[in-house]
């Protein structure tokens, strides 16, 4: 039987010469990521690993990015944790504020993640990394503790779900929109302890931000992970990031998949998951009228560049509607950087939206936007359980940037063709 | 080994954000985050949970982010056992991790009421439903597991195997 792109990678990484779904293996790592909420319980289990140095300082990365800039003491204290560690442990990719971003947009972007690497990190959004072609997974703070002492940890062998993309996304349909099909149509535990691998044509017709934001939610639909092939787009992103060059794992021909999905990308819409479960997914076909009082542009999941372009073409020379507040998080210094030059921020700033420092605040009910009782956020982030944001009794709708910016505008969930149509 | 309680009774995709919602997460002290316990899901958790009770749940328990804060204030909550039909996987793992037993068993999950009291043995993966009468056979673990069970968790097997 042949195996799978994710199977390859952890056969490779536990050097044996093939595996299958199911079997449980010891694999060596090549990335080992925290933030300031992981991280702190990390750093007080690594002692029980009976290591006094960490396995290799240049493959530990530490992003305080949740509740940064610190959000108060406790914060403050946690943060100090990470701080201390990194120093103590000479650890190389440690980000202070003013150089921390998100952490899944910051890891591609400093050229830390690669083709056909193992990874994993104390943050469930960590199955991003599937988009340049790596094995990469969330998990707990204790296989943090783990993996920062010994370099390796234990891995259950998925098996998987083969999505076969063709054809090409219409305009202001992206990346968001195909993974909230996705999860919409096998649901939140549809791909659970599975990964999910990207297949066909279509694939080239995504950018590098689409296939970051698709492997992002991966964890949404219950998936291990996420991966795409590694094509031209690919390397070019990994070598104008300055990343490692990617070792190559094709899926065989006779690999299995348990099931696969074909998916027409000229037939996606923009689609929207209503409260409580990122399931619930809506198109603009049966969208009941929905006002809102809260737009957030952001998070791991939808804060890079091309998100904060595609939300500023909708936001120029139009304002957002009374009795709405918007906030704009780029994900990284670097981007937040672009964005100025490229005159964003005074569209935004022009339409009335609050533009933040990075960080992940909001998206998991933090701070920088917490809803009060009764309101509604559009949000690009990428859960919508509830209290996710704010009171237990508020709601959150995820969507594109393109429909949160022509939301921010209305004040009710609205799709982004109808609005440029209309003026 | 053992454990027997009163069984709290959830439903499906029962989430990391309500079993410890992230406004406590600027804490990592597992008595703060058990006194949170639930919050969000049943406000009354914490104030009825004795040790050696049980959670029962459906399909998906542990969803969402990868936080171990969620075992861990079920753990210091005094919960013996989470039973379900299935764990998100971020919250299964870290589950064996800390040791905290979980199980999945389907029929268990649909036999069991909230309130009645159960007994699980986990050498043999039995499921007594001492209200009712009834037992459930879960799954028992991979050896892998065991061993890990067995060990305290992953950080007590990783010292081990080095030793070998």
């Amino acid at each position: 039987m042949g195996m799978t792109m994710t199977q390859k990678i952890l056969a490779r990484h536990a050097n044996l010469e093939s595996v299958h779904a199911g079997q449980l293996v010891m694999a060596n790592l090549d990335l080992v990521l925290g933030n300031d909420i992981t991280s702190p319980v990390a750093i007080r289990e690594f002692p029980k690993f009976g290591k006094d140095r960490v396995f290799d300082k240049d493959r530990i990365a530490l992003v305080p990015d949740h509740f940064t800039p610190n959000k108060d003491i406790k914060a403050a204290e946690q943060c100090k944790c990470l701080r201390q560690f990194a120093a103590a442990q000479d650890i190389t990719h440690y980000y202070e504020v003013g150089r921390v971003g998100v952490e899944h947009a910051l890891l591609p972007e400093q050229g830390l993640v690669s083709g056909g690497d193992l990874i994993i990190g104390a943050d469930s959004h960590t199955c991003t990394y599937g988009a340049v072609g790596a094995f990469s997974t969330g998990v707990g703070s204790t296989d943090m503790a783990c993996g920062m002492s010994w370099g390796r940890d234990w891995f259950k062998v998925p098996a998987a779900l083969r999505f076969n993309l063709h054809g090409k996304m219409r305009k202001y349909v992206c990346g968001k929109d195909l993974i909230l099909h996705i999860i919409g149509m096998i649901g939140v535990d549809g791909a659970l302890y599975r990964s999910m691998e990207f297949t066909g044509e279509g694939i080239g017709n995504l950018s590098m931000d689409d296939r970051f934001t698709v492997c992002n939610m991966a964890i949404e639909a219950g998936a291990k992970n996420g991966i795409f092939p590694v094509d031209e787009k690919t390397v070019a992103y990994l070598k104008e990031h300055g990343a490692k060059d990617p070792v190559l794992y094709a899926a065989d021909a006779d690999a299995a998949y348990e099931k696969t999905y074909d998916i027409d990308l000229s037939a996606l819409q923009s689609t929207v998951a209503f409260p409580h479960l990122p399931e619930n997914t809506h198109t603009f076909d049966d969208m009941p009228r929905v006002k809102i009082d809260q737009v957030v542009i952001g998070s791991c999941t939808n804060g890079r560049l091309s998100d904060l372009q595609a939300a500023a073409e909708i936001l120029k020379g139009r304002t957002v509607a009374e009795g709405v507040r918007c906030i704009v998080l780029p994900a990284t210094q670097r981007i937040w950087q672009e964005a100025m030059h490229a005159g964003l921020f005074d569209i935004f700033i022009d339409a009335g939206c609050a533009v933040s420092t990075p960080t992940c605040g909001p998206c998991l009910g933090g701070y920088m936007g917490i809803l009060a009782e009764g309101e509604r956020a559009v949000s690009t982030t990428n859960r919508n359980f509830v209290g996710r944001m704010g009171h237990v009794k508020s709601e959150v709708y995820l969507a594109s940037p393109a429909v949160a910016a022509a939301s921010a505008v209305t004040g009710y969930i609205t799709d982004p063709a109808t609005i440029q149509e209309a003026t | 080994m053992k454990a027997k309680g009163t069984v709290f009774r959830y439903g499906e995709n029962v989430d990391t954000d309500v079993i410890i919602p992230a406004r406590y997460l600027n804490t990592s002290d597992p008595k703060e985050l058990a006194s949170h316990c639930m919050e969000d899901l049943d406000k009354t958790f914490v104030k009825r949970v004795k040790s050696g009770d049980i959670i029962v749940a459906d399909k998906n328990f542990g969803c969402g982010s990868s936080r171990e804060h969620a075992p861990i204030a079920i753990k210091e909550s005094g919960v013996s056992c989470v039973i379900a039909k299935t764990f998100a996987r971020i919250f299964y793992r870290n589950s064996l991790n800390i040791g905290l037993p979980i199980l999945e068993c389907p029929d268990a999950v649909d036999g069991i009421r909230d309130g009645d009291v159960v007994e699980v043995d986990f050498s043999t993966g039995t499921i007594i439903d001492e209200t009712t009468g009834k037992r459930y056979a879960a799954e028992p673990f991979p050896p892998f597991m065991q061993d890990l069970i067995a060990a305290g968790g992953l950080a007590g097997y990783m010292r081990k195997e080095a030793k070998k």
